[in-house]
């Protein structure tokens, strides 16, 4: 039960220690081999865009180490390891960037499950955009389940964010032992 | 009176504002977009990256794989002998129409040896294994695991166990992008099987089925029929199974008749395939007599090899 309890985001008045940078890296790195995972089927459609999640989760929480520069080469990355036309997700990922830049103080303010809501929102929008441009560009529609990933991606939004912001939490003080 | 500058000291400067980056690197994007997808100038930038993100992704295949070879380690011995016995029966089927094959293949090679003829296919063919199905959900795409090291080139037909699954369109050094034969706008000439109606068999997408276009409503065509390549366009052999015709629509007062068809081959389920050797260079289509008597030079269109 303890071990349940201690599975829930930092409280509000906790204060988070400061984050490492290579522990972004790291966490970013594992977030693109979890987009490169050899699925098919029903897993590759239900799979989020990990990269995207925690991208979205680095851009609220450090603006100041991960923006959209950042962002816009990660996705230029995810390009290319997908084949898709150049650009595509490095547009997405900027947009989604800048969108949490601009959000974040607000959605910082709300309960996990909340943010997930918003969350979902941001994903949908740029999985929209990439929509737009590609059928603009002669590609022919996608199947619905094309919106099946952005969704997945919010619901791992709240446990996404209590694993990323695990090593960042306080020692408990000896008074709440 | 000093000037009092409104400028925020230099430890709180962070660089231009967020819009201003989203707009440098939005354009920035659109621009790569507009060239990749229109004049396809960025090439070489994929293959260097692709290539430096190659490790990554055998190791990110490494557990899926290790699943496998597990699983067939302990896959039972009665499995092993119905497979076995299962393949046995196959090559007895098959046995006829092979030994007759080589038959007609050696009597083929004296025609066309009699008749100076080019053997129209070179090169041997190449196993791959399908290591992974494109993740983009607007084309239908498969990467196999061979590449420039093994001699694959771009251009060359894909094969299965049952009939063609596409085309080879770019190729890494150790391994290739297959485009299938259900990608929106993906051509294959094709032939009735039955009929010998020639026909050309476009993609449509995720989800839809290929269907043949400018067919007219006459056209000797029924539901059931096997389509095969007619070899014409110089990339697939002729005679490789294609496709199944599932529909036939006929309407009067339409041009062409509405025909769809489900590709034979395991487009999106096969897990090794066979990379056809090159098709043989075709020689350049004579030039178009000019209504001057001088040749215009370099107007001869060639056919792509």
């Amino acid at each position: 039960m303890a071990q349940l309890a201690s599975f829930a985001p930092a409280r509000p008045e906790e204060i988070l220690l400061p984050v490492k940078p290579w522990y972004v890296v790291l966490t970013l790195m594992v977030a693109f081999l979890g987009n490169l995972l050899p699925l098919s089927g029903v897993a590759l459609v239900v799979k989020p865009d990990f990269l995207a999640l925690v991208l979205l989760y680095w851009c609220i929480r450090e603006p100041r180490l991960i923006s959209v520069g950042i962002a816009w080469c990660l996705g230029l990355l995810m390009d290319v390891a997908d084949g898709t036309v150049l650009g595509q997700h490095a547009l997405a990922y900027a947009v989604l960037a800048y969108a949490a830049e601009y959000f974040r103080r607000r959605v910082l303010r709300f309960p996990l499950w909340q943010q997930a809501a918003q969350v979902a929102v941001l994903l949908l929008f740029c999985a929209g955009l990439v929509l737009l441009l590609r059928v603009m560009g002669g590609a022919p529609l996608p199947r619905w389940t094309y919106a099946v990933g952005p969704l997945t991606g919010a619901l791992f939004w709240p446990a996404a964010t209590v694993l990323l912001q695990w090593p960042q939490r306080p020692p408990a003080s000896p008074s709440e032992r | 009176m000093r000037h009092i500058s409104v400028e925020p000291p230099p430890f709180f400067h962070r660089g231009p504002s967020p819009l201003a980056r989203l707009a440098f690197f939005g354009l920035l994007s659109l621009a790569l977009l507009f060239a990749d997808s229109r004049y396809h100038y960025l090439e070489n930038i994929r293959r260097a990256v692709g290539t430096l993100l190659y490790p990554l992704q055998r190791v990110v295949q490494l557990p899926g794989e290790a699943i496998a070879y597990v699983g067939t380690y302990f896959s039972s011995q009665r499995t092993l002998a119905s497979d076995n016995d299962a393949l046995k029966e196959r090559l007895l089927a098959d046995a006829p129409s092979v030994q007759g094959y080589s038959l007609l293949e050696q009597e083929n090679a004296r025609l066309r040896a009699l008749l100076t003829v080019e053997r129209r296919f070179q090169g041997a063919a190449i196993a791959a294994e399908v290591m992974y199905s494109g993740r983009d959900p607007f084309t239908q795409k498969l990467f196999v695991d061979k590449g420039d090291a093994a001699g694959v080139l771009a251009g060359q037909a894909v094969i299965d166990e049952v009939g063609v699954v596409g085309q080879v369109t770019r190729v890494f050094p150790n391994m290739s992008e297959v485009t299938l034969v259900t990608d929106k706008d993906h051509a294959v000439p094709v032939r009735v099987e039955r009929s010998g109606v020639r026909s050309v068999m476009y993609g449509s997408g995720t989800g839809r089925l290929p269907e043949l276009r400018f067919l007219s409503p006459n056209a000797e065509i029924q539901p059931g029929d096997r389509l095969v390549t007619s070899g014409i366009d110089g990339t697939y052999p002729a005679g490789l199974a294609v496709a199944q015709v599932v529909s036939v629509e006929r309407e009067t007062g339409q041009m062409f008749a509405r025909v769809t068809c489900r590709p034979l081959a395991g487009v999106d389920r096969s897990t090794l395939v066979m990379i056809l050797g090159q098709a043989a260079v075709y020689a350049p289509r004579p030039e178009e007599p000019s209504e001057t008597d001088a040749p215009r030079k370099g107007r001869g269109k060639r056919r792509p090899s």
